[in-house]
């Protein structure tokens, strides 16, 4: 056993952080939220650069060949400095399903280019509806021709509007909600028939609703098998949940400092309040808070990698249901103990409110994974 | 980062509970799993048992009988202990007497008193709170004045664990009622219990239980040669003590031990046609006790591999595996006396009938007892007063 991130591991931590510290601070994050794209291309390329976004990818692709905790050590950077840039959908989703499941010629034609920076990519699968249930699809793809044709709606696709490439799912078999007959597709974002409406998320991360009508695709665009999607939606996805959780530690990690040092500098009946026992036992519920959340999603990163489905699904349900509970009181108390100041858009204590309310409920509430935990032995 | 057990971890996990399938007598061991009472020969024969063996004091210095085991192999043995259902190794005298007298007793002391540690002649207690001095332990008040090589000790110790069972006690005592900082007027004293003028005490606790005593010293005649550290310099000795008192409160793998057994009563337990264990409500109240023990493990592991890397006596962490480790204690036994339902009432047998269940009614007392866990071995809150203080700097 051994619980410190290698000598590699805390120099990508370093790299990261040294690069976010000046080009990414509050002001910056402020201007690029403000954006008409709302990400930067010029952060995106920064990332690039230092390899960030070829972390999990191999090396016959360009990529690090990063473990589950490379990557933890990636989202916790991300996390403390809220970084709304489409990671989360371009690495630790769109570019998995090509990873996983894509063919020799896909993963060709898209990671190194991915892994450059110069291809941002999104996963469409939520259908309204559907709420946390993976199986529900009701976007049809039909055979025709050489290929298929795709209709349907897809909803809270996160930075569907960044993206150059989607995977779309899509029925080709079963009703709304098999288990079988879901296929995953390769659509790129000027096919004629798809529109992509964004709109900016309460965490300044973009959303998008994508429709799909008569977008036709060629056999070469289907990633995997046809009709056997699901068990690698629910891979991907377990990854990126193990992903979230990770970001969620750092921005954890700067709620709880940050509410620390407003303790130690506010001043109220002229001593700082963090003199007061009331909030001082607060504090101390904020930094168990913090490290269970750690410890959590260090034990979910490490065993998501060690294969075994069954075992995979409960940790991560265990790691989502830790995560939000601590996510949620972390920064509820982080903006009470910051007073009215942390109601405020001034603040970044807000905004990491904002985005910690967020992460609680992507890919699964408490109670979802909860009701999960308790299926999966 | 490497969360998996090398092979050579997996050989010694073998290696233990290979040991204690051998060595843990039957009665024992249902003793332990049932919550019945441990006589002082059944816990002074368990740990003579590992004594014998060579495992009752891991963490000692190897000259003393210390094992040189990593954390991780302790973590493992304890693990093995208290999921095979082994008495508890009292703390009393391997965990905090013996590493007071390994930081700071004379050569004398050690040889005098850490063998008899070892080997389970001597059954220790401890003798710190007193009826005005809980929380504020500093402003305790049983006095030992100077006569010739004597202290003559007079005063009243309060919530002795065990110490109806007690040879020895070790006790903070003021020497000088005179310092400004009360602090600095404290000794720490080793007491023989057969000395003329103590007098042991029962108090019953709401489960109707004897675990604690009050302890009274009439004009104690101690030699001076059982004072340990200087005269005056206890209070350094006695938060010295307190970390290691707190190292062993999380008791984690007995709440792993605990959570399989709170799941197999609810499993057992029939509740509208199905069981208490696919009741949504109380499944998803034991899943989120499962999923903070989960989280609680590794936070132990992490603060013990930095404690092993930094090698120093443990800290205000400590403070947080007390805190988080017996609130899921308490939960535990909440939810298991709750699997009773309407038969968590019955509690002492009055006439012999068959019908009345031992072990149902044990739930319920378990229940009332573990709410000692977060005021023993300082408070919750007063564990929150020290991270607050030591870790965040307030």
């Amino acid at each position: 056993m051994d619980f410190e991130y290698s000598e590699e591991q805390r120099l990508l931590s370093e790299t990261i952080r040294r690069f976010l510290a000046t080009g990414y601070n509050f002001d910056a994050r402020a201007k690029i939220v403000a954006s008409p794209a709302g990400h930067s291309d010029d952060v995106w390329a920064a990332l690039a650069e230092m390899g960030v976004l070829s972390v999990p990818f191999g090396s016959e692709h360009g990529g690090f060949g990063g473990t589950t905790i490379d990557m933890m050590v990636v989202m916790e950077a991300l996390g403390e400095a809220l970084v709304v840039e489409p990671y989360l959908a371009t690495v630790g989703l769109g570019g998995q399903f090509i990873a996983r499941a894509g063919t020799k010629a896909q993963q060709d034609a898209i990671l190194p280019g991915l892994i450059q920076g110069k291809t941002k990519m999104a996963f469409a699968h939520t259908e309204r509806g559907a709420r946390y249930d993976l199986a529900h699809v009701t976007t049809r793809a039909r055979a025709a021709g050489d290929g298929f044709t795709l209709d349907g709606e897809k909803c809270v696709v996160l930075h569907g509007g960044a993206a150059d490439l989607l995977v779309v799912s899509a029925r080709t078999d079963g009703g709304d909600t098999d288990a079988r007959g879901i296929t995953l597709f390769l659509v790129p974002r000027n096919a004629r028939g798809l529109t992509v409406t964004q709109a900016r998320g309460v965490d300044a991360h973009r959303v998008a609703e994508v429709r799909l009508s008569g977008v036709t695709v060629g056999r070469d665009a289907v990633i995997g098998a046809e009709g056997q999607g699901l068990p690698v939606i629910e891979g991907v996805v377990d990854y990126a949940t193990v992903l979230v959780c990770a970001e969620a530690v750092g921005a954890i990690k700067y709620a709880h400092d940050a509410t620390l040092d407003y303790l130690k500098t506010r001043r109220q009946f002229g001593v700082p309040i963090g003199t007061f026992q009331a909030l001082q036992h607060r504090m101390v519920d904020i930094l168990i808070s913090y490290e269970q959340a750690r410890s959590i999603a260090t034990l979910a990163c490490v065993k998501i990698d060690s294969g075994d489905d069954v075992e995979r699904r409960r940790i991560v349900s265990a790691a989502k249901i830790k995560i939000a509970d601590a996510a949620r009181h972390v920064s509820q108390e982080a903006v009470q103990l910051h007073g009215g100041m942390g109601m405020t858009e001034e603040l970044k204590i807000s905004h990491t409110f904002r985005r910690l309310t967020m992460i609680a409920q992507m890919f699964g509430d408490a109670d979802h994974h909860l009701a999960r935990f308790a299926a999966s032995k | 980062m490497d969360l998996n057990y090398s092979p050579g971890e997996v050989a010694f996990r073998d290696e233990v509970r290979t040991w204690i399938r051998e060595s843990l007598p039957e009665d024992i061991r249902d003793k332990v799993l049932n919550y019945r009472e441990l006589t002082k020969e059944d816990l002074l024969g368990w740990h003579r048992r590992l004594a014998t063996k060579g495992w009752v004091a891991p963490f000692w210095p190897v000259e003393w009988g210390g094992t040189n085991w990593t954390v991780v192999q302790r973590y493992i043995f304890e693990e093995e202990c208290e999921t095979a259902g082994c008495p508890p190794i009292v703390a009393f005298g391997v965990r905090m007497c013996a590493p007071v007298l390994l930081r700071f007793g004379t050569p004398e002391q050690k040889q005098r008193f850490l063998p008899r540690i070892y080997d389970g002649d001597d059954f220790w207690v401890q003798g710190y709170s007193e009826p005005g001095a809980g929380s504020d332990l500093a402003s305790l008040k049983t006095r030992a004045v100077r006569d010739g090589d004597h202290y003559v000790v007079t005063g009243q110790k309060i919530w002795t664990t065990l110490g109806h069972y007690g040879d020895w006690i070790f006790c903070l005592v003021r020497t000088d009622a005179t310092r400004e900082k009360r602090q600095e007027g404290i000794s720490f004293l080793l007491i023989d219990m057969k000395s003329p003028g103590i007098t042991v005490r029962p108090i019953v606790l709401m489960d109707q239980g004897h675990e604690v005593n009050e302890v009274f010293f009439d004009d104690v005649r101690v030699p001076a040669a059982n004072l340990v550290h200087e005269e005056g310099k206890g209070w350094t000795v006695a938060k010295y003590l307190l970390g290691y008192e707190r190292m062993g409160t999380g008791r984690i793998a007995l709440s792993k031990r605990e959570l399989v057994r709170v799941k197999t009563l609810a499993a057992r337990t029939r509740v509208n046609g199905g069981t208490l264990l696919d009741d949504p409500r109380f499944r998803d109240r034991i899943t989120r006790v499962e999923v903070e023990l989960m989280a609680l493990e590794i936070t132990n592991l992490r603060f013990l591999d930095q404690l092993r890397r930094g090698d120093r006596p443990p800290g205000a962490e400590v403070s947080m595996l007390k805190i988080r480790g017996t609130e899921i204690q308490q939960a535990i036994t909440e939810m298991m006396m709750q699997t009773a339902g309407p038969f968590a009432h019955p509690y002492r047998a009055v006439d012999a009938t068959a019908a009345f269940d031992t072990f149902t009614a044990s739930l319920t007392g378990r229940y009332m007892n573990l709410r000692k866990a977060t005021i023993y071995a300082g408070s919750n809150e007063i564990q929150r007063n020290i991270i607050a203080k030591a870790t965040l700097g307030l």
